[in-house]
């Protein structure tokens, strides 16, 4: 048992910022290594040891992709029943190691499984787990600032666990940015081995079905989002949009609205029930800026936004904006963009020469 | 599963809660169910109630039945353009047997009349609309609500006021051909008690109940009401529908031009618009009135068609009231014939009758058509006014008598004195 | 027609507990510029809109395998509004638990003590969540409630499946759909908007003014140690709240006719290099 830890006089103070690496189909999460980055900031300024901690099968490789991306040791637990993630072998092996190596703190990419695992584990050993961070900071007393985002995104709350070890907290995906490689990084790998019976496997996947559509990963990674609200009116006119992202090579997103609304799927939503994104251009159309949405765009390195009402609360927030009816505006801005782009691709011949223009052929 | 109750009341407005009411106290398990989500919400009108039932209905209602004013002082006013000729009525004598009318809000007073049925050990259930019977072997055996849900019952009061949907579903009468279908719009004007009271000369929980005539509608068939609650005016038109489409008007803009009368002005000056609300009203001619019972089946209040229009207003939630209670007394006399059949309801007519409901309904059946005479909401309401006109005016130039001034009027619009006669006589005996 | 009041209760089909919250209608929300709290006086409320889509699976379950569906909650005596419309819409009892002491709890105290309640209320299947609350957002009192009562949990579920004693929830997680299946009883957690929650009927608010179906039970009825609950039991507490401080930004709105202005935003673009042409 953790709880009551910091009573025991004679063991030493828990100590060390652990990072939960999430392999996935044999990969590292892009969370995972976005809170490496963020943990090894952590561990500085607490100077203490940054682990990683990561159970699965045949993913060594992973261990050292965590090392040069900034941990210093990774505790490694390989057993083919970890090969994907299930909730209960996965808090066995979380909590058989926290029970034994002590850390302070533990961080969690705040992934589907990362929130599944977080919230199982933290009942099971009893102790504080602060969701969807957005920051961290270190208290003058040492202690992890968990901040996160309440009240709609209106506001950010500082979380503490002041008494209860280890602290932990799982960390928003997209938030923090990716921490540079680097190949020449050593440390150390701790293999582990945490016994897994069958009762622990009580459940299976009986099925995985791979999404087919591009854009619901994408808009997770895109460098370019094209939101569309419930001024597109109907279904179809983001085919409007589906237009423009592939011009700039970006995804479709969504607020909440055409979603409800079934117009799209869930996976397109951007904002507080739905997903944040930090892409470097986040053009809104026919969105009006509900805090909710916001919440989930705000930090887009620029915003657009095309809006037929003035006074929408989309354009306190845009670096550009087009006051004007979306179903011209949207058009022109393809149209134009495309000459743009034609121009670009053979500079110098006469329009009707350009490759795409009808008159080349 | 299925829940069952004695009496299912369909409505919570006056005909339904005093329905509901009774039926509970003869010892009827009752369920009274609402579509607003408060009774009261849904329902407008002028904003008078003559009190007679509710002297039946309860013997102290007086104590905490939200009054606005008790009716004091009537006034019935022909308005032209800017002119505005009236007489009022007011009496230190009380009416016998207590106060005739009074004021009211229909939020407040739907929700204090369905509150009783309440005590009285009703079930009230709100935001629901029932929106058919449940029917088996011939016979309605209960409600249903939307593709899935149903209650059972021995007997459905329908209540559902004017639109009458569950009225056409129970066969009760075809698809609604209203001979007349008006319109009536009412606005709230905020004034301070203090300020009603001096410019009606009103004492505190005295009101004043006035219609006008005349240019009020301007020239559209119906007029205006007037009538002074606590610390606001309702004021508003009752007005053809026909007549409406016919010239292409908006009856808001109906409202406001009447509002703007200047006569209007003078008592509403100062005061703020509060709340605005129109209703279609369709009206049955006499003989166009639902059949008001069937084997499980009473029907009860506007969506029996119980409604008289005067032309200013409609006088309508007396008659549901009585008309509830004389409802909950035709069950209690099939309950003790053996059952809720359409022969053994048929005591509802007696009921009804015995409170004069039918009887005023039959009466004042010919007064829609006498108001179908567009001379008199244009032509008689001027003439009066210039009649007055010619009266009061002193410049010098010699005085007629009265009579001559009336008859030296009716030569100057070309009026047939003998048209005039008629029109009197058949308005007469029309009201 | 028989009458439920004559009926002795039959246990036959599933028996699903849904856990839910009260939560403050999300749009009203709004944050009081001199305390920096948010303003809960006078705002309305409503069922955490994931509980809804919980029920209502919980609803359909109930349809397709007979049973019941009960509902749980832990809160002040103002969540028997959404106790009461939980049984209106459909549900056949309800229980809260309400108590001073469970004020200030966070996810740990709130998992234990549902999961008490969940003990007390005594044998079932499957014991249903929203995926998480609208106005805490953590999504861990579900798989908190599993790691206490030490069952199979499946999360994130827009679909739930019952095959025997065995239940399959598809989860929605970032790459496709996973479908887990595990061994009854479990928990699991619903998405919000995976299906369409049910209105309250006639029928409901009847049983409900009915009375006697909800069930209050207090910190000690479940025998909780005072230690483990409330502000004392919550290893997290929220040491400050600020106000979100969005980043100023330029703002150049372009009201000229669609042409000029698309070409004007497209120039301001190419300028910040964002547009690669």
């Amino acid at each position: 048992m953790v709880t009551g830890e910091a009573a025991a006089p004679a063991k030493p103070p828990p100590s060390g910022v652990w990072v939960f690496l999430e392999a996935r189909r044999g990969a590292l999460r892009d969370v995972s290594i976005q809170l490496i980055g963020e943990g090894r900031r952590i561990a500085d300024k607490k100077k203490a040891i940054l682990s990683g901690v990561l159970p699965g099968w045949e993913v060594e490789h992973l261990a050292r992709e965590a090392v040069e991306y900034g941990v210093d040791d990774v505790f490694l637990v390989e057993d083919p029943r970890l090969e994907t993630y299930l909730s209960r072998p996965y808090t066995k092996v979380l909590a058989t190691l926290i029970r034994k190596y002590r850390p302070e703190i533990v961080l969690f990419g705040a992934s589907k499984n990362g929130r599944d695992l977080g919230g199982r584990l933290h009942a099971t050993i009893e102790t504080g787990l602060a969701a969807d961070c957005v920051r961290f900071d270190v208290t003058a007393e040492g202690y992890l600032d968990m901040i996160r985002p309440a009240f709609g995104g209106k506001s950010l709350a500082h979380i503490h666990c002041e008494k209860h070890r280890p602290q932990m907290a799982s960390a928003r995906v997209n938030v923090f940015q990716r921490p540079a490689r680097d190949p020449t990084r050593t440390g150390r790998i701790v293999r582990e081995k945490v016994d897994l019976v069958d009762p622990d496997m009580d459940t299976r996947i009986f099925e995985f079905i791979e999404s087919q559509r591009r854009e619901t990963r994408k808009i997770d990674e895109a460098k370019v989002i094209i939101a569309g609200g419930f001024g597109l009116g109907n279904p179809k006119n983001f085919g409007m949009l589906e237009e423009l992202a592939e011009l700039l090579g970006g995804a479709v997103g969504s607020s909440r609205k055409p979603v409800d609304s079934g117009w799209v799927p869930k996976a397109l939503q951007v904002g507080q029930t739905g997903k944040t994104v930090r892409p470097d251009v986040y053009v809104a159309i026919g969105i009006s800026g509900a805090v909710q949405h916001l919440a989930g765009m705000q930090e887009s390195a620029k915003i657009v936004a095309i809006n037929i009402d003035p006074k929408a609360a989309i354009f306190e927030v845009a670096d550009y904006g087009i006051v004007g009816d979306l179903f011209e505006v949207v058009p022109e801005l393809i149209r134009q963009l495309r000459a743009l782009r034609d121009q670009a691709a053979a500079p110098g011949l006469p329009a009707a020469a350009r490759p795409g223009s009808p008159a080349a052929g | 599963m299925v829940e069952r109750f004695d009496a299912i009341v369909v409505g919570a407005g006056p005909a339904g809660s005093a329905a509901a009411l009774v039926l509970a106290r003869k010892g009827f398990s009752t369920l009274l169910v609402e579509r607003g989500r408060a009774p009261g919400v849904k329902n407008m009108f002028g904003g008078r109630i003559y009190a007679w039932p509710l002297v039946e209905l309860l013997a102290d209602w007086e104590k905490d039945c939200p009054v606005e004013r008790f009716v004091t002082k009537e006034g019935i006013f022909f308005l032209t353009e800017d002119s505005c000729l009236g007489v009022t009525y007011e009496s230190p004598r009380p009416p016998e047997g207590g106060p005739a009318s009074f004021i009211a809000t229909r939020s407040k007073f739907d929700a204090w009349l369905a509150k009783k049925a309440e005590e009285a050990g009703a079930m009230l259930v709100t935001g629901i609309r029932v929106d058919g019977l449940w029917r088996e072997d011939g016979r309605v055996r209960g409600v249903t609500v939307g593709a899935d849900d149903r209650v059972a019952s021995e007997l459905v009061v329908i209540a559902e006021g004017a639109a009458m949907g569950l009225v056409r579903k129970a066969g009760l009468r075809g698809d609604l051909e209203p001979r007349e279908v008006s319109v009536g719009v009412k606005e709230t004007i905020e004034l301070p008690a203090e300020t009603i009271h001096e410019r009606f000369g009103l004492a505190e929980r005295e009101g004043a109940a006035y219609v006008y005539a005349g240019r009020a509608s301007l020239g559209l068939r119906g007029g205006g009401f007037l009538y002074t609650n606590k610390s606001s005016i309702s004021l508003g038109l009752v007005v053809s529908s026909e007549d409406l489409s016919l010239r292409r008007m908006e009856v808001q803009d109906l409202q406001t031009q009447f509002r703007m009368h200047p006569a209007i002005q003078r008592l509403t000056k100062g005061g703020k618009v509060v709340e605005y609300s129109a209703h279609l009203v369709p009206e049955l001619a006499w003989n166009m009135m639902p059949r008001l019972v069937a084997d499980g089946v009473i029907v009860v209040g506007d969506a029996a068609g119980f409604l008289i229009n005067n032309g200013y207003t409609f006088r309508g939630v007396d008659l549901a009231i009585a008309s509830g209670i004389a409802a909950a007394e035709a069950a209690e006399t099939a309950r003790a014939a053996g059952g809720m059949s359409a022969v053994n309801l048929s005591a509802y007519d007696r009921f009804l009758r015995s409170r004069n409901v039918l009887t005023d309904l039959e009466r004042f059946s010919r007064a829609p058509l006498y108001l179908k005479n567009t001379r008199l909401f244009d032509l008689y309401p001027r003439l009066l006014i210039e009649i007055a006109d010619r009266v009061y005016r002193v410049d010098g130039t010699g005085k007629e008598r009265l009579a001559e001034a009336v008859l030296e009027q009716l030569r100057a619009e070309d009026v047939p004195k003998l048209r005039l006669l008629r029109d009197l006589l058949a308005g007469a005996r029309s009201m | 027609m028989t009458d439920v009041s004559t009926e002795p209760p039959v246990r036959h089909g599933l028996r699903i507990i849904v856990c839910i919250k009260q939560v403050p209608k999300a749009q009203e929300l709004s944050v009081d510029p001199v305390t920096k709290t948010l303003k809960r006086v006078g705002v309305p409320s409503e069922i955490n809109p994931p509980d809804q889509n919980a029920l209502e699976m919980a609803f359909q379950l109930r349809e397709k395998h007979g049973g019941e569906v009960l509902v749980l909650s832990m809160g002040p005596t103002a969540f028997d509004e959404s106790l009461e419309r939980a049984i209106a819409m459909g549900a056949d009892r309800a229980y809260l638990v309400t108590d001073r002491a469970l004020g200030g709890s966070d996810t740990v105290p709130t998992a234990l003590t549902l999961s008490e309640a969940i003990h007390k209320i005594g044998a079932y299947d499957l014991i249903l969540c929203g995926e998480e609350t609208t106005d805490s957002s953590t999504g861990h009192v579900g798989p908190g409630i599993a790691g206490h009562l030490d069952l199979p949990q499946i999360t994130y579920c827009s679909r739930v499946e019952v095959h025997g004693t065995m239940v399959r929830g598809t989860r929605m997680v970032e790459d496709g759909d996973e479908v887990w299946e595990g061994p009854m009883p479990a928990v699991l957690t619903v998405n919000f908007g995976c299906n369409k929650p049910r209105q309250p009927n006639l029928t409901g608010k009847i049983r409900v003014k009915r009375g006697g179906l909800v069930t209050h039970w207090s910190a000690s009825d479940l025998g909780l140690d005072p230690a483990h609950i409330g502000l004392r039991g919550s290893p997290t507490i929220v040491a400050k709240v600020d106000t979100v401080q969005l980043p100023q930004r330029k703002g150049r709105i372009f009201q000229e006719e669609p042409a000029v202005a698309v070409s004007l935003l497209l120039e301001a673009l190419r300028k910040d290099g964002v547009i690669p042409w």
